[in-house]
């Protein structure tokens, strides 16, 4: 965990530092900040390899290119009742977007679990941390094709 | 979905109706309560009057794999503002499953007066009912907690095994894909680390969503016949084992067989595939 963004960082400490009825009041707060992916970045149906798998939220994940070669990360959450998934989306693009791709890549999948607490299901956390290695992943892909290039 | 009474349950007391639950959820004497898989949903916007009780953080004990003892279970209780007498009517994501998963814990301190809300948070959000985020004023009650009762309604894995030597009825709630051994873990789930895939020997395959119409209410009597005593081969007077993962799935079942078809003898095995799974020596089907 030491080469993740330090906005991550910082809201998983300020997390650790909440007990359970505050924890999800703040998160709560955070999914209410959700906004959906622009329609200058996608449109409903919306494509098939955007749909993160295993999460029964129905989230949908995109990775703007940015000028200075960092990315802006946009979710869709197609169940309403995934409220989880929209909070999880607000973090992600609050800590990730604009962040250096390489600290991005290196963000583990169980931060969800730092994040919602011990009291998330096996089934919730799974879909909730394959929006996490969805979003890595792009950022690990960057830095391939860099590579290559 | 039609009138609950006329679905030919034999517990129909059982079950309550959206409409039951807002004409009568701040009545003295009543206590809604919701429970959720997903830890936001209830902070999110919750029945008005309804507290919450979460699977993990309230009803397991927080070091050893089992649930709450008799002052913790009377101390949650208390903390809720139920009483011995208080009307408890749960319900929740998923079709009810973990407050089914919740009322059947309930049962293990003999709180036999709690029911399930028909359709669960589903229905209810779809009919366009009030939600509130306000935090219910509940004063604390009394409550006088028995001890845990596993006997009756809660099995064990050496129950199993007994239950195996008699060819005991077992019903294994899991989807198709783990019964068969395919997958250790349900469809886009984790895998919750057995090391074995497979089911318990002799148990029948009937995924716990069965029981369940679309729109999150239960199916009537008669599907439900057909279900388990037509196609799985159940009989009222068995003594019947349940089992899924972890025992919330299969909570649900119970519930189905217990209070919607009568069955006098279900058994929880709460330990399930993860411990079954995962025990060395015991026996395994594919």
């Amino acid at each position: 965990m030491d080469n993740i963004p330090s906005p991550l960082t910082e809201m998983l400490e300020e997390l650790d530092a909440l007990d359970r009825v505050e924890r999800s009041q703040y998160l709560l707060e955070l999914s209410d900040e959700f906004s959906e992916v622009p329609e200058s970045i996608a449109t409903r149906p919306f494509p098939e390899n955007r749909r993160v798998p295993k999460c029964e939220s129905e989230a949908f994940v995109w990775a703007q290119d940015q000028d200075d070669g960092t990315l802006k990360f946009h979710y869709a959450v197609e169940n309403p009742l995934g409220i989880s998934a929209r909070a999880m989306g607000v973090i992600l693009d609050e800590t990730l977007s604009g962040q250096p791709v390489d600290q991005v890549a290196s963000v583990p999948p169980d931060i969800v679990h730092r994040i919602f607490g011990r009291q998330l299901s096996m089934g919730k956390g799974e879909g909730l941390a394959a929006m996490v290695e969805f979003s890595t992943y792009e950022a690990r892909r960057r830095l391939q094709t860099r590579r290559i290039s | 979905m039609s009138d609950i009474n006329s679905r030919g349950y034999a517990n129909a007391d059982a079950l309550v109706s959206t409409d039951w639950v807002a004409k009568h959820a701040n009545d003295d004497g009543v206590r809604i309560v919701e429970s959720n898989e997903d830890p936001l949903l209830y902070p999110s916007g919750h029945i008005p009057g309804a507290v919450e009780i979460d699977w993990a953080a309230d009803l397991n004990d927080p070091l050893r794999r089992d649930y709450l003892d008799r002052d913790g279970f009377a101390s949650l209780m208390s903390s809720k503002g139920i009483s011995n007498d208080t009307t408890v009517v749960l319900y929740g994501d998923r079709s009810n499953w973990w407050a089914c998963y919740a009322l059947w814990i309930f049962q293990l301190f003999g709180h036999t007066n709690a029911k399930i809300m028909d359709g669960g948070r589903l229905k209810w959000e779809a009919e366009g009912r009030e939600l509130t985020r306000e935090a219910p004023d509940v004063a604390s009650a009394s409550y006088n907690a028995p001890e845990r009762d596993d006997s009756v309604v809660r099995a064990f894995r050496d129950d199993v095994m007994a239950h195996i030597d008699i060819s005991g009825q077992m019903i294994d709630v899991r989807s198709p894909e783990e019964y068969r051994g395919e997958r250790l873990h349900m469809p886009d789930y984790p895998n919750e680390g057995a090391l074995r895939g497979g089911h318990i020997p002799g148990a029948a395959n009937v995924p716990w969503a069965s029981a369940a119409n679309e729109d999150g209410t239960f199916k009537d009597a008669s599907a439900l016949r057909g279900i388990y005593e037509g196609n799985a081969g159940l009989d009222s007077d068995d003594d019947v084992i349940v089992y899924c993962r972890i025992g919330e799935r299969s909570s649900h079942t119970w519930f189905v067989l217990t209070n919607l078809l009568g069955y006098g003898n279900v058994k929880n095995y709460d330990g399930s595939w993860t411990e079954w799974g995962n025990s060395v020596g015991l026996p395994i089907e594919k």
